[in-house]
């Protein structure tokens, strides 16, 4: 694959000398991304699913097509299974929310892994006290693996939620989140997955995985900020109540009450992000278009290469597994007697953009004996030549600081 | 590289070689300094007689730039009355903001190596922190406390 062609396609590459390297947290967007949302709002913009003008409908049926385009994505059996959010947060605050605070009571357990990022644990937190339900956890080992054994004991009869991350954004590593599916559902359970760091990096297909709710954002995968998807099995988002109400989501209203609309728009209360959606559809359509097998090999061969090369220096430390099979393109790091606030700033100072910290993980650092970490993520547009400027930087890194090398 | 330049051996010295990165049992004043942003997590100790810092001591965890500063500053401020302690602080304050003399950065002594931390937004909180809590210690908690 073209590296050099393709970043062609990214104004901020070709624009700025930065070195991106903190793509787990927000991806860069193609030029055409970037255009098809300019276009929505130049020649297609009215609001959507309201008004019977021809540019209302244009814009319905922009909107909508979006929507086609993320169920094909993520392969969901229908288009109505998918509901745009603002991110994979919101997405999963909606399930908490509605689906959790139903069906949830006192002395029911919901169950999560220790890995999981801020935003797929607080939301659970609040559902057990909320209910009287007890939060689980599902623990990993130092190279981030789960023991299927372990997981299987941990679902119970009283569980009624299981949420996962298909990838973590520390380790990188992807859970065997169809295995563990499988168990839920001989519990009568149902399994959230959180696809935040996996659906920029892979094929993902929700009935295989035989998920009952799948959510990620626009914004890591070549999408604009503030569209996301929530995927659910039909027959839940239909049971379910409405988690935000308001315009746009009824069939009628009188003072004391309302019918609400059919799914998905039920949840998606308000004006909606239609040129968000339209910008995340061209996001889908250019990934397709380059493949993941191309974008895989491109991460592969810069995560195995500043793996071997950070193997080599004795105050390096990686956390996670040792194969680059197992990090999908993120590389988290630790420099012995050096704040990973100071790494960072060492390596903006050298012009590359990572991100240091407990990556919104905090529960999961402890879990491993890690206070904060230096991580470097990658995206199918970076270059041999970029992680060969990260190696030589984190190399000088210590001495730098004032420490032998 | 540039990143050299501002990781001075001032400070990567003070950082690798505290002075008074130790406990302090006899201390009179003991007061916790938090900045969420970096992680950074300090206890500041001070033993006060009669108005004048007698002895001082710090322990905790953070980045190159916090345990830099709080070291240095307890050098500075050892020997020194409360009121010029605080003097001093506000001094450095006004250098984190660009707002000081070329003669006051200069009475900083060491502390003027952090001068550049006012082109760095995102790491004031940790050059701070140390002055913060000794400001909150030598306020309220030390008028309490203090001898």
């Amino acid at each position: 694959m073209d590296v050099i062609q393709y970043r062609k396609d990214f104004p901020l590459l070709v624009k700025t000398g930065n070195i991106y390297l903190d793509n787990a947290a927000t991806s860069q967007r193609p030029q055409c991304v970037l255009d098809a949302e300019t276009e929505f709002y130049e020649r297609h913009n009215a609001n959507p699913l309201r008004g019977f003008y021809p540019l209302a409908v244009e814009a319905t049926d922009a909107y909508e097509k979006a929507r086609e385009v993320a169920a094909d994505f993520i392969h969901a059996k229908l288009p109505g299974e998918i509901i745009f959010t603002r991110n994979t947060t919101e997405s999963i605050n909606l399930v908490a929310y509605s689906y959790g605070l139903s069906h949830v009571k006192a002395g029911d357990e919901i169950l999560v892994s220790v890995m999981e990022h801020h935003s797929n644990l607080l939301p659970w937190q609040m559902v057990a006290r909320n209910t009287g339900a007890t939060l689980k956890f599902m623990e990993c080992k130092p190279d981030g693996s789960l023991d299927l054994a372990e997981v299987e004991a941990l679902i119970t009869e009283k569980t009624k939620i299981v949420a996962i991350t298909q990838v973590s954004n520390v380790l990188g590593r992807v859970n065997p989140v169809k295995e563990i599916a499988e168990m839920v559902h001989r519990k009568g359970a149902v399994i959230l997955v959180d696809g935040a760091q996996s659906t920029p990096h892979m094929e993902v297909d929700v009935q295989e995985l035989s998920c009952d709710f799948f959510a990620f954002s626009g914004h890591k995968l070549l999408g604009p900020m503030g569209i996301g998807v929530l995927y659910g099995r039909q027959e839940l988002l239909e049971e379910m109540p409405p988690f935000l109400s308001g315009g746009e989501m009824i069939e009628s209203v009188t003072r004391e009450s309302a019918v609400y609309a059919e799914v998905p728009h039920k949840f998606e209360a308000g004006t909606v992000n239609a040129a968000g959606a339209v910008g995340l559809a061209a996001a889908m359509e250019y990934i397709k278009k380059i493949g993941f097998a191309d974008m895989q090999k491109q991460e592969h061969l810069l995560t195995a290469h500043v793996l071997e090369e950070m193997e080599r220096m004795p105050h390096v430390h990686i956390v996670g597994d040792k194969n680059a099979e197992n990090h999908t393109g993120i590389v988290t790091f630790t420099i012995e007697d050096v704040h990973p606030h100071d790494v960072s700033e060492i390596l903006s100072n050298d012009g590359i953009c990572v991100r240091a910290g407990h990556h919104c993980a905090q529960p999961l650092l402890k879990h491993l004996g890690i206070g904060s970490a230096t991580r470097a993520s990658f995206m199918f547009y970076n270059t041999l030549e970029e992680a060969d400027r990260l190696i030589e930087s984190v190399s000088t890194i210590r001495e730098r600081m004032g420490y032998g090398r | 590289m540039e990143g050299n330049r501002f990781y001075n051996e001032i400070l990567t010295e003070h950082n690798i070689h505290p002075e008074f990165k130790h406990d302090l049992p006899d201390a009179d004043i003991v007061l916790e300094g938090i900045n969420p942003s970096c992680g950074d997590d300090i206890f500041l100790k001070l033993k006060v007689e009669n108005g004048v810092i007698t002895d001082g001591a710090f322990v905790g965890d953070g980045c190159a730039i916090s345990q830099a500063s709080a070291d240095i500053m307890l050098g500075m401020i050892i020997g020194k009355t409360k009121e010029e302690a605080l003097h001093i602080g506000e001094i450095f304050s006004k250098m984190i903001k660009g707002t000081a003399t070329e003669e006051e950065i200069e009475s900083l002594e060491e502390a003027g190596a952090l001068q550049d931390i006012s082109h760095m937004p995102a790491r004031v909180k940790c050059a701070v922190l140390g002055w913060r809590t000794l400001k909150e210690a030598l306020g309220e908690n030390g008028q309490s406390t203090g001898a």
